[in-house]
């Protein structure tokens, strides 16, 4: 059942716009704990993974964005926003950061074989818990900071039966028009390439994979991260065979260079008189 | 065989279909035929082009529903094209379009999909394919699970369009009939628009400064423009920093900005993420500033310096006005 709220508790300034007045949104927010951008990798003994131990993490940034995005959308129309990531228990540290952003509970599928999960393993983990729900609309980042397959989103709305569009700017929610009963429908604004946007209109329920800069990011608050503590985690066990990653890894090592890079080096005045002297005279492009 | 899919608009081929066709030469190696598809409301013009190509067959995909795009339609017609042709490898270029439908069809069709592939090798009769992870920092080899075909998508200009070879003479064209279930296409497009009219094409530039996240701060900001001003360029930026509304839109180089390959191309604290990278390794001379010695932009710059760019950016202003 889709949720919806009792008429006369309906929050919404009555000078807004007519529609139907039990619109309230049941909005999903897929978020990825991956590698902080100042870390450097270490690889593992056999050479296809990185070093675990050696990891800090924060939550993936396009992400983020959509996090802020669901949350907007939901101070807009009334309804919950609830985030949801698969991975092993370290990954609570970017739920707890998103509930005190300001998302209303939680849903952590956890198996330590999600650990270097595939976007594959990763939608297949989260899909069953994700379907019982019912969300009117998944919002998740166009792709992760990690493994950066960028598949996860349009896989998951597959997995769920739902529409999907890539790489959005801009979302608008109309109640009033969509394929249910006042289940509303979408119009957003995706990027393409070279400057490019345009507007695609789909129903509800579906999926949107949020493109970063869409806005502006809050942070949590003292008074938020507080709030998270009491709001709910529910822990699903992540369904049988469901980890196994379509690519397997090989080898992993430090790319090749595609030039033969001359570094510079001396006191940044020494530099800079080497640089400039070698632009003028061996590239002679000043 | 290897099935490649070519990306058309309007009838006009995107450059990338040759990059994808070179990559699916270079890992055939003569010993697997190749196909190229292309999709659309009317693509002869763009098959009779492709037919140039060192192929077996040029397949031609036509449906009224194909005229504009939508992830929908299009996942119907290449499941289509993809089951007559049974492949054992599927190519996409790595467009904005690819990344919006093939996970869909890999989804449909129960396959693997290996994204943003830039390099591509034979492992002991095992394809496998090279890739960037962890924003570039790393690149894996890695190959694709499961039965046949394995879906690829080849990042933009990791090819070049020119090592695609040509045939003595044309590819047979066939036409293959598509059906579209036009009832169950979701996505209602409209027509692409430009924002504003781009006020600097910096695609004409002759040097450009771009700056990233390593410039810290919007006031920040005044340090590159003095560095551009002192080198007569333009000031360009990576997207984090238009993201966060230091510098307009316009003037972002990469995937979803520009492309550019000005004689001289200086970035000013930014570590070289793929996207980024797309947009600007075509540069006669690149020049890396950045404290991180590991940064992958280090990996397509003529030179560098490991450093702070705030003690180096005056330095350099200096040094170029004596």
């Amino acid at each position: 059942m889709r949720s919806r709220g009792p008429k006369t508790q309906d929050p919404r300034p009555k000078t807004q716009d007519p529609r139907p007045l039990d619109f309230r949104m049941k909005i999903a927010v897929c978020i990825k704990q991956v590698p902080t951008r100042e870390w450097q990798p270490r690889l593992n003994d056999d050479k296809t993974w990185v070093r675990d131990q050696d990891v800090s993490y924060e939550m993936n940034e396009p992400d983020a964005y959509a996090l802020e995005e669901g949350l907007r959308l939901r101070e807009k129309h009334s309804g919950e926003v609830v985030v949801c990531s698969a991975g092993p228990a370290r990954v609570q540290q970017v739920i707890r950061e998103a509930l005190a952003r300001g998302a209303d509970r939680a849903i952590h599928v956890e198996d330590d074989g999600l650990a270097a999960a595939d976007a594959f393993a990763a939608a297949s983990a989260l899909a069953p818990a994700m379907a019982e729900q019912k969300f009117d609309l998944i919002l998740t980042g166009l792709q992760s900071d990690d493994q950066g397959h960028a598949q996860f989103g349009p896989v998951l709305a597959e997995k769920l039966a739902i529409p999907h569009s890539t790489i959005i700017m801009e979302v608008n929610v109309d109640p009033s028009t969509g394929s249910g009963q006042g289940a509303g429908s979408l119009r957003v604004k995706r990027e393409l390439e070279g400057g490019w946007f345009q507007y695609v209109s789909m129903p509800l329920p579906a999926l949107l994979t949020i493109q970063s800069g869409i806005n502006t990011l809050r942070y949590a608050t003292l008074k938020g991260i507080m709030a998270a503590k009491k709001k709910e985690i529910a822990k699903v066990a992540a369904p049988a065979g469901s980890a196994r990653s379509r690519q397997k890894i090989t080898a992993l090592y430090a790319p090749q260079k595609a030039k033969q890079t001359v570094m510079i080096g001396g006191s940044p005045a020494e530099a800079a008189k080497e640089l400039v002297k070698r632009l003028r005279e061996e590239a002679r492009v000043l | 065989m290897i099935l490649v899919i070519a990306e058309q608009k309007d009838g006009k081929l995107n450059r990338a279909s040759w990059e994808t066709i070179a990559a699916a030469q270079q890992l055939s190696g003569g010993a697997m035929p190749i196909t190229v598809a292309v999709a659309g409301e009317r693509v002869s013009g763009a098959a009779g082009e492709l037919a140039q190509a060192e192929v077996t067959e040029v397949i031609a995909a036509e449906h009224a529903a194909l005229a504009h795009y939508t992830p929908d339609a299009f996942v119907q017609a290449l499941g289509q094209v993809i089951g007559e042709v049974k492949p054992a490898l599927v190519f996409f270029p790595h467009t904005y379009q690819t990344r919006d439908f093939s996970p869909t069809l890999a989804t449909k069709l129960d396959r693997a999909l290996v994204t943003d592939v830039i390099g591509v090798k034979q492992t002991g009769g095992t394809p496998t394919f090279s890739r960037p992870m962890f924003q570039g920092k790393l690149t894996a080899d890695v190959q694709a699970q499961g039965p046949a075909p394995h879906l690829v998508t080849i990042q933009i200009g990791a090819f070049r369009a020119d090592a695609a070879q040509k045939g003595s003479s044309a590819a047979p064209i066939k036409n293959q009939p598509v059906t579209v279930d036009e009832g169950k296409l979701r996505q209602k497009p409209e027509a692409p628009f430009q924002e504003a009219k781009q006020a600097v094409d910096l695609s004409q530039a002759e040097r450009i400064v771009a700056v990233g996240r390593g410039i810290k701060s919007q006031e920040n900001i005044a340090v590159a423009e003095q560095l551009a001003k002192a080198f007569g360029a333009e000031l360009a930026a990576s997207r984090p920093i238009c993201d966060n509304g230091w510098l307009p839109m316009e003037r972002q180089i990469g995937s979803s900005g520009q492309t550019v390959a000005p004689k001289l191309y200086v970035a000013l604290g930014i570590s070289g993420a793929i996207q980024h990278l797309v947009g600007m390794k075509g540069s006669r001379t690149i020049v890396a500033i950045n404290k991180d010695a590991e940064a992958p932009v280090f990996e397509v710059a003529d030179y560098g310096i490991q450093g702070d760019l705030f003690e180096l950016a005056p330095a350099i202003i200096a040094e170029l006005q004596k």
